[in-house]
């Protein structure tokens, strides 16, 4: 057993945990502290990849960034704790029953693969310079469409936000 | 010769530790420098008792804050209460790690003797072997995407503020807390923006990449550091730095007049004193990567016996973070405070359109 197959248990053993408690936890900051656990430990996880950059880029920007507007709005809107139920009868009924089959399929499709060789760190595109060369100039097109199709939803958002108030105008 | 995986890990271990020391010293002094030249741009003399000059008042501060007691207010979210100020120092700790201080060292040859060999994984030699030499860096691990990784673990230390002022449960705290996250991703923007200029100008996310591209001269005897090409992206990382270590004149978050003490009203004693350190081992980070990305890291003039050569880039290193720490200084003995909305359209209306246009200005002369 070496050193990067521990590594990788370790990390893997923190984003299972991060998620169960992630569901568990009735207040919605733990919730949201144990998603920042499972995203950092992701980030982990690429790294053993030798994927450095998509490492980085997940903790800037999930980890930091977005996960940093969930913890504002629980903050803004002082969300408190949340009353536990007995669960829906839909849960039961499909969701347990949907979950063992995908972890069955799941577990079909990872022991079909066995025999097969893992990816040796280093044999994907995961340096800077050759994810660089792969969005800005061979997915160029599909890059800059993605960059306008954020741009429209962020203008919508900003739309949406800002209804003109009924007295605007006559005010100066 | 690449170091074996135990003298590697030897001196990571000690370097880690040196790094560590120097910073927590660093961090203590730039608290008495600060007390002391404030002190004198208000016509005072600062701390004067303990010690000359007093020299010996950061240790005297940190006994009392270790001896302080440690009061947790009954109000308080408990679990993250406590956490918060390990996040935010255990994240302004991390940092430092990846930051080069200056080239490389080398020592060795040596003779190992012959019971140590089996560690080094060589074969069985009568009376030892020798290695070496190695060559080691001024740096504890040198990752080609060093500038991000600061970023990273920058964006990651917003929690401890953000956590500090809701744990609270305070409305000050909690005013605090809001108005440094939102400061903070907002000003990230502007920052991360403003170091793309040197990005492109060197090609590399890897620190010791981009301070080796700033050797030499322009014309024979300006230095060619990033500052002069990159004049405008400097000023935009000096004003978004300064908002994300929440100093003058971006210090909302702890704006005294309106919020107490802001995130940090509830906390006292080590956990106070942990806040603090925080605070400032990210000015020190935030001063070195102004040095490396700006300043051309540990470059300057060479001179003198061999012994001299090889300290004088820390010295230079060293003296350019000085300046920035002294530099932060001065600005808060001389600027107000912004009110929050001037801090915000400054932020969005002002820096972030500047730093776009300084990228693609950038850009178009690189391509030229």
């Amino acid at each position: 057993m070496n050193f990067h197959l521990i590594l990788f248990l370790a990390f893997g053993a923190v984003c299972v945990g991060g998620a169960i408690n992630l569901l568990a936890q009735r207040h919605p900051i733990n919730s949201a502290l144990s998603l920042i656990a499972v995203m950092a430990a992701l980030a982990g996880e690429y790294l053993l990849l030798g994927a450095e950059f998509v490492a980085a880029v997940q903790v800037i920007v999930y980890a930091g960034a977005i996960m940093v507007l969930f913890v504002f709005v629980i903050m803004l809107l002082n969300a408190g704790e949340e009353e536990e139920t007995k669960g829906s009868r839909v849960a039961v009924l499909f969701g347990v029953p949907g979950m063992l089959i995908g972890g069955v399929l799941m577990a079909w499709v990872v022991l079909r693969q066995s025999g097969t060789e893992a990816v040796p760190i280093g044999a994907l595109p995961g340096h800077p310079a050759d994810i660089a060369q792969l969005l800005f100039h061979d997915f160029l097109l599909p890059f800059e469409v993605t960059s306008i199709l954020i741009l429209i939803a962020i203008m919508g958002a900003v739309v949406l936000a800002s209804k003109p108030e009924p007295m605007a105008g006559k005010v100066h | 010769m690449i170091l074996p995986p135990l003298i590697f890990v030897i001196a990571s271990v000690i370097k880690s530790l040196i790094i560590l020391f120097v910073l927590l010293t660093a961090v203590a002094y730039t608290v008495w420098l600060e007390r002391k030249v404030v002190g004198h741009m208000q016509n005072r003399w600062g701390p004067t008792r303990v010690g000359p000059f007093g020299l010996l008042q950061p240790a005297a501060d940190g006994l009392k804050f270790l001896f302080k007691e440690d009061l947790t207010p009954p109000h308080v979210y408990k679990p993250l209460f406590l956490a918060a100020p390990m996040i935010a120092v255990i994240f302004a700790l991390t940092s430092i790690a990846v930051i080069p201080f200056g080239n490389s060292f080398t020592f060795g040859p040596f003779t190992v003797p012959q019971f140590l060999l089996f560690h080094f994984e060589m074969p069985f030699h009568w009376g030892g072997a020798v290695i070496g030499p190695y060559s080691i860096p001024f740096q504890i691990t040198d990752v080609n995407i060093g500038l991000l990784m600061i970023l990273g673990v920058t964006s990651m230390g917003v929690y401890g503020v953000a956590l500090a002022g809701w744990s609270s449960n305070n409305k000050y705290s909690l005013l605090g807390g809001l108005r440094a996250s939102a400061q903070m991703v907002s000003y990230e923007i502007a920052l991360g923006l403003s170091l793309v200029g040197v990005l492109i100008l060197s090609g590399s996310f890897s620190l010791r990449t981009i301070v080796d591209a700033q050797g030499g001269h322009f014309w024979g005897f300006i230095p060619r550091w990033n500052i002069i090409p990159q004049f405008v992206g400097f000023f935009i990382y000096l004003m978004a730095a300064y908002a994300e270590t929440n100093r003058i004149p971006f210090d909302l978050p702890e704006a005294e007049t309106e919020l107490v003490a802001g995130y940090h009203t509830e906390y006292s004693s080590m956990k106070f004193a942990m806040f603090f350190m925080a605070e400032y081992a990210n000015m020190i980070t935030v001063a070195c990567l102004a040095t490396l990305l700006f300043f051309g890291g540990w470059h300057g003039p060479l001179f003198g016996p061999p012994l001299l050569q090889s300290l004088l880039p820390l010295f230079w290193f060293a003296a350019k973070v000085f300046c920035f720490l002294f530099l932060y200084i001065w600005v808060r003995g001389t600027l107000p405070r912004f009110r929050y909305d001037q801090l915000m359209s400054f932020g969005w209306k002002f820096l972030l359109p500047l730093a776009i246009a300084n990228l693609v200005a950038t850009a178009i002369a690189v391509a030229w």
